[in-house]
């Protein structure tokens, strides 16, 4: 190609600049891989034709350390993360922003290879990249490629997804494996490589969200166990519910590799990040219905239910979330404290 | 995970229970201190005590190599990095724990000094060979377990003549902690589940003579919950039958004469210190491990000069107490209001191997709840 991606070529400064340099940029790397027709309008801002109804929006920073890993990278999980928060308000996404903050030096060729697996996810989902922005900062100022994307969507009628909502007596539904996500950056940190074959689970989760709530609109609580894993996900839940939750250890799917890496190395998969499950909460006749159409999804295949909510408590109760443990015993599943891994969304 | 997944079988658990409540003797108590914060850290995650009777008891000792340095030893490590400006590699546990004006290695590292985490000596070690104009010290702590690998970083270095790898050894001693324990007044124990890992290393024979001269029995455990079930089974029989050994249920991994080679390593590699000072445990003689003088050029305390320093710890804080197991992390009214795993005044709080961390983890409610009952009986 004749264009800026020779090979060795690196970002400037320039490429910021907003002279020709910053236009062939765009042009060349992420208006090529992003195409749709209304980020094709080129206007400043993105025009929409949204149809009536609540409309949600949502928005999250990715600044993950490596920028490529097993199973996905930082544009991809750019896209899936934003997208899966605006599923998890009970909202079908429209449209994507993207914005990046580049490091200079960073190799064109990994920006023109990320770009491409961005466009590529948003394109598979089904969401456009309809406006960005790009900025290059010296050397040292970032670390390679921050990307922040921003959703919007539509929540159909008859949706209301809230953690009041959440009952005494309720499932509680786990989409699949914990932990994947946070394992497969784990073994790819340096100074701790580790061979293994798990990869990230970065997915978008929309289209399943979408079935799920077609079927059964009674679903109470939606939520993404990012950061912080289950524990901070439902914790989370059980305070803004004022209830508390019993898990059972046993039913909770974690998959041999993940389950081998966090005993050699002393973590908890209910602590470790996922960016391709969902929790659900729904009411105990509904759990059998709300599961058949997860696992009909391949981001849902290994769904399966792993606790049911308790009774309402007085806030500030401590030790809300609970688990029996694989012996029989029980235990309080608590926040994580502190943060040992690096970067990890 | 196979031999793993084995050791935490729901059924096995519970036949295991029932044997416990059968065999355990209603009109008397039982109270087995689990040696090693391993133990603590199983029985916390699996709830093990809601499997055992109410008059079997767990009394969680002095084994978390993090707890029981004193603050004294921490300061002395941020004053390498800071003053003499090391690269000080550190396992991670380390990071987090206060020392004095409630600094840290990773308020120090915020504040610009070069810490490094490290998952092994190795990567220490990697770290001095990739950066050949600056001295690097790894923080070297823990039991007789870590110590042969720290025995092994010191032996590569002089053998690949690294001049800019040091140790700033802290490593310490089972046997020695436990007579400690054993000897104070007002102990009330009847045996002791011993350490897992460190046992590997020493040996099943290294507890005969404190068992014998102290009259409690061992029963040298595993970490999963079965292995703590079976071993609580196998101390109700021998306080029961009058017995007092060193029972081995860890014969998967412990041998009697436990890991020679790595015995070999220590010896050459370390001398005993006359005395070391442990945190809840005060001056304890021949505890710890110093580097030989013929190593002295990896030793830390040999290559830079550390200044003397009054460390003091935070003064209502339970720790010293509660690890030598006379009081429980309830008694501390520190407890879970100003002293949490996010903003820990003791060690017992910071390590996730110190009970105060496994009360608040996995037992918060329950625990509060006792304070507060504790403090309605006292009113």
């Amino acid at each position: 190609m004749s264009g800026i991606l020779r090979p060795g070529a690196a970002v400037e400064m320039a490429h910021g600049g907003g002279g020709m340099a910053t236009t062939r940029l765009i042009r060349e790397i992420f208006a090529r891989h992003f195409a749709n027709p209304i980020l094709d309008q080129g206007h400043d801002a993105a025009r929409l034709n949204l149809p009536h109804g609540r409309m949600v929006m949502s928005t999250d920073a990715h600044v993950i350390s490596p920028l490529e890993f097993p199973g996905g990278d930082i544009g991809s999980l750019a896209v899936h993360g934003t997208i899966n928060d605006v599923a998890m308000g009970g909202a079908m996404p429209v449209a994507l922003s993207a914005a990046f903050i580049i490091e200079e030096g960073l190799p064109l060729e990994t920006l023109d290879r990320i770009a491409a697996s961005m466009g590529e996810a948003a394109r598979k989902a089904g969401v456009p990249i309809v406006t960005g922005d790009t900025k290059v900062v010296e050397r040292g100022a970032a670390d390679g490629l921050f990307i922040t994307t921003t959703g919007i969507g539509i929540i159909p009628e008859g949706v209301e997804i809230a953690p009041e909502r959440i009952a005494p007596g309720m499932a509680i539904l786990l989409s699949g494996t914990l932990g994947d996500h946070g394992v497969a950056i784990l073994s790819q940190r340096q100074g701790l490589a580790f061979g293994t074959t798990i990869e990230s689970d970065s997915a978008a989760l929309h289209r399943m969200v979408g079935d799920m709530l077609a079927a059964v609109p009674s679903i109470a609580c939606l939520r993404d166990p990012t950061r912080g894993g289950l524990s901070a996900t439902l914790n989370e839940l059980a305070e803004a519910a004022g209830v508390g939750m019993t898990l059972r250890e046993a039913a909770i799917p974690v998959r041999p590799e993940v389950a081998g890496a966090c005993e050699l190395l002393g973590l908890d998969p209910i602590h470790i990040a996922n960016e391709g499950k969902l929790v659900c909460i729904c009411p105990d006749d509904q759990a059998e219905a709300v599961l058949s159409i997860m696992r009909a999804h391949s981001e849902g295949r290994d769904a399966a239910r792993i606790g049911t909510v308790g009774a309402s408590v007085a806030p500030g109760t401590p030790g809300l979330l609970r688990m029996e443990t694989l012996i029989g015993g029980m235990r309080v599943v608590d926040w994580l404290a502190g943060e040992q891994l690096p970067r990890i969304c | 995970m196979k031999y793993v997944s084995e050791f935490r079988d729901p059924a096995l658990a519970q036949s295991l229970a029932k044997a416990i409540a059968r065999e355990a003797d209603p009109a008397r108590s039982y109270a087995f201190m689990e040696f090693c914060g391993g133990h603590t850290h199983a029985i916390f995650r699996y709830g093990v005590q809601d499997l055992v009777p109410s008059n079997v008891r767990f009394v969680h000792g002095p084994g978390c190599p993090v707890c029981v340095l004193p603050m004294r030893r921490l300061d002395d490590a941020l004053e390498l990095a800071e003053r003499h400006g090391v690269i000080l590699a550190t396992y991670g546990d380390m990071m987090r724990v206060p020392g004095s004006g409630r600094r840290s290695m990773l308020t120090a590292r915020g504040a610009g000094a070069d810490i490094r985490m490290v998952y092994s000596p190795l990567d220490a070690l990697a770290l001095a060979r990739d950066n050949p104009g600056r001295q690097v010290v790894f923080m070297g702590i823990g039991f007789e377990t870590t110590t042969p690998a720290t025995g092994m970083a010191i032996l590569t270095a002089r053998a690949q003549g690294l001049a800019n790898f040091s140790v700033f050894c802290n490593h310490v001693l089972t046997p020695p902690a436990m007579e400690h324990v054993l000897a104070a007044p007002g102990i009330a124990l009847d045996g002791f589940l011993g350490p897992s890992h460190v046992s590997t290393v020493i040996g099943a024979s290294a507890y005969r003579p404190l068992v014998a001269q102290y009259g409690r029995p061992m029963v040298i455990a595993g970490f999963e919950p079965l292995d703590v079930l079976q071993s609580v089974l196998m101390l109700i029989r021998q306080v029961n039958e009058g017995r007092c050994e060193v029972e081995n249920q860890y014969a998967r991994v412990v041998t009697d004469a436990g890991n020679t080679r790595a015995q070999d390593v220590i010896e050459e590699v370390f001398a005993l210190r006359e005395t070391f000072e442990w945190r809840g445990l005060g001056s304890v003689p021949r505890s710890a491990r110093a580097i030989r003088p013929e190593l002295a050029d990896f030793d830390a305390e040999a290559r830079f000069t550390i200044s003397e320093k009054q460390s003091r710890e935070v003064k209502s804080c339970e720790c010293p107490a509660i690890l030598r197991g006379v009081k429980s992390p309830k008694d501390c009214k520190l407890f879970g209001k100003a002293c949490t795993p996010e903003t820990p005044m003791g060690a017992c709080m910071v390590s996730s191997e110190g009970s105060c961390a496994a009360y608040y983890t996995y037992r918060r409610a329950e625990t509060l709840a006792a304070m507060g009952a504790q403090m309605e009986a006292a009113e």
